[in-house]
C-alpha cells in the first residue's frame, strides 16, 4: 500500500497568466520542489485538483502536453467560488496542485490513424495537451483535421497558437464561431453543421471531441452521419469532484468514476454506462 | 483455543476504565432520545440492550476531521510576495470501541475495500483503521428492521471485530476473534469463559431460530441497471422521500465525503466532513448541469450504489449489512427493502397488440 498523501497539494508557483478571454485565464505553472517538478510524469487527459488554499479544489485538465516540460498549463473558466478566487493571482502567487489524475487519451491505440479534433469553447483545453503531443510525435498519425469553434471571436482562447496551426500545412486547422462577427475571417456556423460541410473521412480515423453538453449531443449525431462507429469516438467528461481519487463518491456514472476511471472515454464505453451524464 | 472469559456486567465499568488507561475508549450512551457512541465516562450508563441509534462510524471515520493545515506569510526576502505551507494532520493515538454491532462493525470492510487499495490508500482512514480495535456485542433479539441476514451476515457476525460480547445471564461471554482481541482479554476482571459458552450459545441458537426467510438478492445488480431508464420506478419507490439524509449520516457503510477549506485570517485548514448524496448539492456542477436533478434520480443512486455498483466492482459483495438504521429513523417511512425487492421483482408492462 501507497504511503503517499492524496489529499496534500504540491504548493505551486504561476509563472505567467494570459488572459484568454474575458472569462478565461490560463496558468503556467511550476512546482516549487524542484525534484517534484523534474520527476513530474503525466499522460495527455490528466487531470489536477488546483487549490486556492481557503477557498478550496477545482479540477481542470492540464493542457500542456507531456513533450513540454517546462511548465504544467492550466486554463480556467471563471464559473464558481475556486475559480473566481483563480482569476484574481497573478504570476509570483502561489496556488496548490494535486496531479496527474485520472486516465489519459488512448494515443497509443491512435497511431497511424487519422485524427479529427472537434473542440467547442472551453472544450478546446482537453484538446491542446494531446493535439501538441501529437504535433511533437507527428510521424505516429496521418492527417490531423482541428475543428475549433467558440460563440465569438472574443471567447476563442489559445489565439497566440491559432495562427501557427492555421499555418502549418501537417494540420488542416479550421475556426468557427456562431453567428458573423466583423473582421472574422473563418467559418460562421455551429460546430456539428461545420463539421459536416468539412466531411473527414471516418476510414482509419479516430474523432476526439469535448465541449458543452449540447454541442457533443449534436456532433455526435453528426460523426454518426460521417460514419464513425462508438468507437472511433473519444471524449473527455465533467463532473462535480472532490477526491479526485475515486473514493468520495459523487462523480460516479454507475460504477464508473469519472475522476478516477475517466474522464477520458470512448462512445463505445460511455454507452455501456447508465445514461447519467 | 479460542480465548474465552467471562465479563460481570457490574465490572464493564471497571474494565473499560482499564482499557481507557491507554486507548480512547467509545462506548454507547443515552443523549436525549438517542443512543450514540460517546468518549468513556465511568459517571454515566452504559446503554448495552439493543443496537445504538447511531452505528461507530465516526470512530474510523470522524463526521469531520483536518486533513490539511495551511498558512499564508510573506516571504521574508521579498515582502512583496506571500507563500504558502500546508502540513498534513494525520490521527494520533489507538481507539477502543466497546458496543458495536456486528452489522455496525462490518460496516468497515466496506470502507477498507475503497479505501485501502494498492493503488489508493487513504492515509488518514489507514491511520485510525489500524489503531481502533472492536469489542462487538452480539444480537440476541433482531428488530423488525433487521434484516442482516439478508446481504450475508448474522446476528453474531464476527468479520471485523476483535472481540464478541455475547450477553449470557450477569454478563457477557467475549470470545477473541483476532490476536489484538486476546491483548484485550487479559484483564484481571475477567474471569473463565468456559462454564458460559454453553449458555451463550443457546442465546445464538434462538436468534438464529427466530430470523425469517432471507430472499435472494443475487440478482440485484443487474435487476437495478434494468430499472435504471424507468424514471416512472423510481418517482414512485422515492415519493415520499423528503431528501433529508438521515439514511446516510445514520449508515454504516455510507462512506461519501466532502472537502472544504475554513480559514481566518492567514491561517485555515482542509477539511473532510461526511457528505450526503441525498443532497441535490451533492452532484451540482458549476455551470448549473446536474446529472442527478431529482430526489429520484439520487434515491437511484444511493440504492444503486449498495445494491449494483459497489458488488459489480467488489466480488459482488452488497454494500449493506441490513443494520435497518436508514429504514428505522427515515420521518418518511422510506424501506430500502421494499425498492431492492420491487426492482428484483420488477416486470416491464408488456402491451398487447
Amino acid at each position: 500500500m501507497s504511503t503517499k498523501n492524496l489529499y496534500l497539494p504540491e504548493i505551486a508557483t504561476i509563472q505567467e497568466v494570459i488572459q484568454e478571454t474575458h472569462n478565461i485565464v490560463t496558468f503556467r505553472v511550476t512546482l516549487n520542489n524542484e525534484e517534484a517538478m523534474a520527476k513530474f510524469k503525466f499522460e495527455p487527459g490528466n487531470v489536477g485538483q488546483l487549490s486556492a488554499f481557503g477557498i478550496g479544489e477545482s479540477t481542470f485538465v492540464i493542457n500542456s502536453p507531456p513533450t513540454r516540460m517546462d511548465y504544467l498549463q492550466f486554463s480556467i473558466m471563471r464559473s464558481g467560488e475556486v475559480t473566481g478566487k483563480l482569476h484574481s493571482l497573478k504570476a509570483g502567487d502561489q496556488i496548490g496542485v494535486r496531479a496527474p489524475l485520472g486516465n489519459h487519451f488512448p494515443y497509443e491505440d491512435m497511431k497511424g490513424k487519422d485524427i479529427v479534433f472537434i473542440g467547442g469553447g472551453i472544450g478546446m483545453a482537453p484538446l491542446r495537451t494531446l493535439l501538441l503531443f501529437m504535433l511533437d510525435n507527428r510521424d505516429d498519425y496521418g492527417k490531423i483535421t482541428l475543428l475549433y469553434g467558440a460563440r465569438s471571436p472574443l471567447d476563442m482562447a489559445f489565439n497566440y497558437e491559432l495562427e501557427d496551426w492555421l499555418d502549418r500545412d501537417d494540420l488542416d486547422t479550421h475556426l468557427t464561431i456562431d453567428a458573423e462577427f466583423d473582421g472574422w475571417e473563418h467559418e460562421v456556423g455551429l460546430i456539428p453543421n461545420v463539421l459536416l460541410d468539412i466531411a473527414p473521412s471516418s476510414e482509419n480515423s479516430v474523432a476526439i471531441t469535448c465541449g458543452p453538453p449540447i454541442m457533443i449531443k449534436f456532433t455526435l449525431q453528426a460523426l454518426e452521419k460521417l460514419g464513425f462507429k462508438d468507437e472511433q469516438i473519444v471524449t473527455t467528461l465533467e463532473k462535480r469532484m472532490k477526491c479526485g481519487v475515486g473514493i468520495c463518491g459523487r462523480c460516479n456514472i454507475g460504477t464508473s468514476y469519472v475522476c478516477k476511471d475517466g474522464p477520458v472515454y470512448t462512445g463505445a464505453q460511455l454507452k455501456k454506462l447508465p445514461n447519467e451524464l | 483455543m479460542t480465548l474465552v472469559k467471562y465479563l460481570k456486567s457490574t465490572d464493564l465499568k471497571s474494565w473499560l476504565a482499564e482499557l481507557a488507561e491507554k486507548n480512547s475508549v467509545f462506548a454507547p450512551r443515552y443523549e436525549g432520545d438517542s443512543v450514540i457512541f460517546a468518549p468513556f465516562d465511568p459517571e454515566q450508563e452504559i446503554y448495552t440492550k439493543s443496537a445504538a441509534t447511531v452505528p461507530p462510524k465516526k470512530t474510523v471515520f470522524p463526521q469531520s476531521e483536518k486533513l490539511v493545515d495551511f498558512t499564508y506569510h510573506k516571504d521574508p526576502e521579498n515582502p512583496g510576495k506571500t507563500l504558502i505551507d500546508g502540513k498534513e494532520v494525520l490521527p494520533q493515538g489507538t481507539t477502543v470501541v466497546f458496543g458495536g454491532r456486528p452489522c455496525d462493525v462490518r460496516g468497515f470492510s466496506m470502507f477498507d475495500r475503497v479505501y485501502l487499495t494498492k493503488e489508493t490508500t487513504d492515509i488518514y482512514y489507514k491511520a485510525r483503521r489500524d489503531n481502533t480495535s472492536f469489542i462487538t456485542i452480539a444480537c440476541e433479539f433482531t428488530e423488525s428492521t433487521c434484516f442482516c441476514h439478508w446481504v450475508g451476515s448474522s446476528p453474531s457476525d464476527p468479520i471485523g471485530s476483535d472481540v464478541l460480547a455475547v450477553p449470557v445471564k450477569g454478563g457477557f461471554l467475549l470470545t477473541a476473534v483476532s490476536a489484538r482481541g486476546e491483548t484485550l482479554l487479559t484483564s484481571k476482571l475477567l474471569l473463565e469463559g468456559k462454564p458460559k459458552v454453553e449458555e451463550a450459545e443457546e442465546v445464538l441458537d434462538k436468534v438464529m431460530e427466530n430470523l425469517g426467510k432471507a430472499p435472494d438478492l443475487s440478482k440485484s445488480p443487474g435487476k437495478l441497471l434494468e430499472v435504471f431508464d424507468n424514471m416512472e420506478f423510481w418517482e414512485k419507490v422515492s415519493a415520499k422521500c423528503i431528501s433529508c439524509g438521515t439514511c446516510t449520516y445514520l449508515c454504516p457503510t455510507c462512506y461519501c465525503f466532502n472537502i472544504t477549506d475554513e480559514i481566518q485570517g492567514l491561517k485555515g485548514s482542509r477539511i473532510r466532513s461526511w457528505d450526503n448524496c441525498m443532497s441535490a448539492l451533492f452532484t451540482m456542477e458549476a455551470s448549473g448541469h446536474n446529472p442527478r436533478p431529482t430526489k429520484a434520480h439520487r434515491l437511484k443512486n444511493r440504492v444503486g450504489h449498495k445494491f449494483s455498483y459497489y458488488p459489480d466492482l467488489h466480488d459482488g459483495i452488497i454494500s449493506c449489512y441490513g443494520c435497518g438504521r436508514c429504514i428505522k429513523s427515515c420521518p418518511a417511512g422510506v424501506d430500502i427493502r421494499e425498492i431492492v425487492l420491487k426492482a428484483i421483482e420488477f416486470m416491464p408492462t408488456v402491451v398487447e397488440e
